[in-house]
């Protein structure tokens, strides 16, 4: 019998981030020629979160589909002396890492889709480079969240900081969605590197405030997306909605039965939503 | 069935869940648990409950608590609760429930106790 091999291929890229050298882990599917879609993952996680994307033949038929570990997550290597560090992001650094990814890939006008501080992320990059995307899917995003918990207890000694960390982020699944997808979110987050949640949630929490500046998106020059599910307490509705009100043609959706991880913690869900949109934006790119 | 008479089931509900007392068997703890007005004195022991007193107990002394309002708790339980009273911190965030005292132990076993807060969704009559 043949071997029941998954459609993704997996390859490290070597490329200088802000002037450091880094070994970035990334899988992709889908043609060479495809529309480039960029997947980012959320907070303290990686790219699995985006395998059954990466596995939908109903979206690799048209897009070249390419989700990274962000530098210190996953597998990617932590830049030389990271053990004289401590991590954080920034909303400068990850910016960085996302033009960096998308230069070195030889990337044409890509599509960024990223989910929670990748969707702010994706807000950043609508602002500031809306120029150098063909689209962009902010999935769980806002321009300011309310925090709901102190990041302080995601890093210390006597706290499994693994457990800790999916425990936290638990309850921003929504009910309704599989067991089997709910603990497989779960387990990467009880895969990452100390303090590399608490690093990230430091460009969500003080470095990534994007009130005001989403005034400044302009969706002529690049389509925006906004989608976020009803039971994501972290970025609520309303967060996002609030967001939408400041940005001139922005498409927004709330989606139903559906929490902060969208994209693994309900696959079949999330393509209900997110296949329109990418339709969409295939047709623009036809257009 | 009122929400502090469901929560009173507790026994009975973490007696019948072999996988959540196996999850919580490092855990000894004695925290105090309150349905709107009514506290609950749990004695937690290598995750089993060893004790659950409902009512207030002169000095008794408790590593942390944890308080909700009724509708807090009515809400949560239900069984497919509504966005936004679905998980603990869901409802912290939205000012119906708090955490207060030493928080270690509840934030080292932390899926443990959203877990066992969560137990009387099972209980027949849930909406």
């Amino acid at each position: 019998m043949a071997p029941a091999l998954d459609p993704m291929i997996g390859r490290y890229l070597r490329l200088e981030i802000e002037g450091v050298p880094h070994r970035l882990y990334f899988e992709e599917a889908g043609p060479a020629n495809g529309i480039p879609l960029v997947c980012l993952h959320t907070a303290g996680a990686d790219n699995r979160q985006f395998r059954h994307l990466l596995a939908d033949p109903e979206v690799t038929k048209r897009f070249r589909v390419l989700a990274f570990d962000m530098p210190w997550h996953g597998k990617s290597t932590p830049p030389d002396g990271w053990e004289r560090t401590e991590y954080r992001l920034t909303t400068a650094s990850y910016t960085a890492a996302i033009r960096a990814f998308c230069r070195a890939m030889e990337l044409d006008r890509p599509v960024v889709m990223g989910c929670s501080i990748g969707g702010r992320i994706v807000l950043n990059l609508a602002i500031a480079h809306a120029a150098e995307f063909r689209a962009l899917i902010a999935l769980e995003a806002a321009d300011f969240q309310q925090p709901w918990y102190d990041t302080a207890w995601l890093h210390r000694p006597d706290v499994h900081g693994g457990e800790v960390c999916a425990a936290l982020i638990s309850g921003l699944i929504a009910p309704q969605s599989p067991p089997v997808s709910r603990h497989e979110t779960l387990w990467m987050y009880m895969q990452g590197g100390p303090g590399i949640f608490k690093g990230d949630l430091y460009f969500y929490r003080v470095d990534g405030d994007l009130r005001e500046k989403v005034k400044a998106v302009d969706t002529k020059v690049c389509p925006l997306y906004l989608l976020t599910g009803e039971y994501d307490f972290s970025c609520t509705a309303e967060d996002t909605l609030r967001t939408a009100s400041h940005i001139e043609g922005v498409e927004v959706q709330i989606m139903k039965e559906l929490g902060h991880f969208p994209m693994s913690e309900n696959p079949t869900k999330f393509r209900e939503y997110i296949l329109p949109v990418l339709d969409k934006i295939a047709s623009q790119d036809r257009g | 069935m009122t929400p502090a008479d469901r929560f009173a089931r507790l026994p009975d509900l973490l007696s019948a869940d072999g996988d959540l007392r196996r999850r919580g068997r490092w855990l000894t703890v004695e925290c105090r648990i309150d349905i709107g007005s009514e506290p609950f004195h749990l004695a937690l022991s290598d995750g089993a409950l060893a004790a659950l007193d409902r009512g207030p107990r002169l000095m008794r002394s408790t590593t942390f608590t944890v308080r909700g309002t009724d509708e807090a708790w009515q809400r949560h339980w239900e069984t497919v609760p509504a966005p936004g009273w679905h998980d603990l911190f869901a409802l912290t965030k939205r000012g119906v429930a708090s955490f207060e005292g030493d928080l270690r132990p509840l934030l080292q076993n932390l899926q443990y106790f959203k877990d066992l807060l969560a137990l009387p969704r099972r209980l027949p009559g849930a909406t």
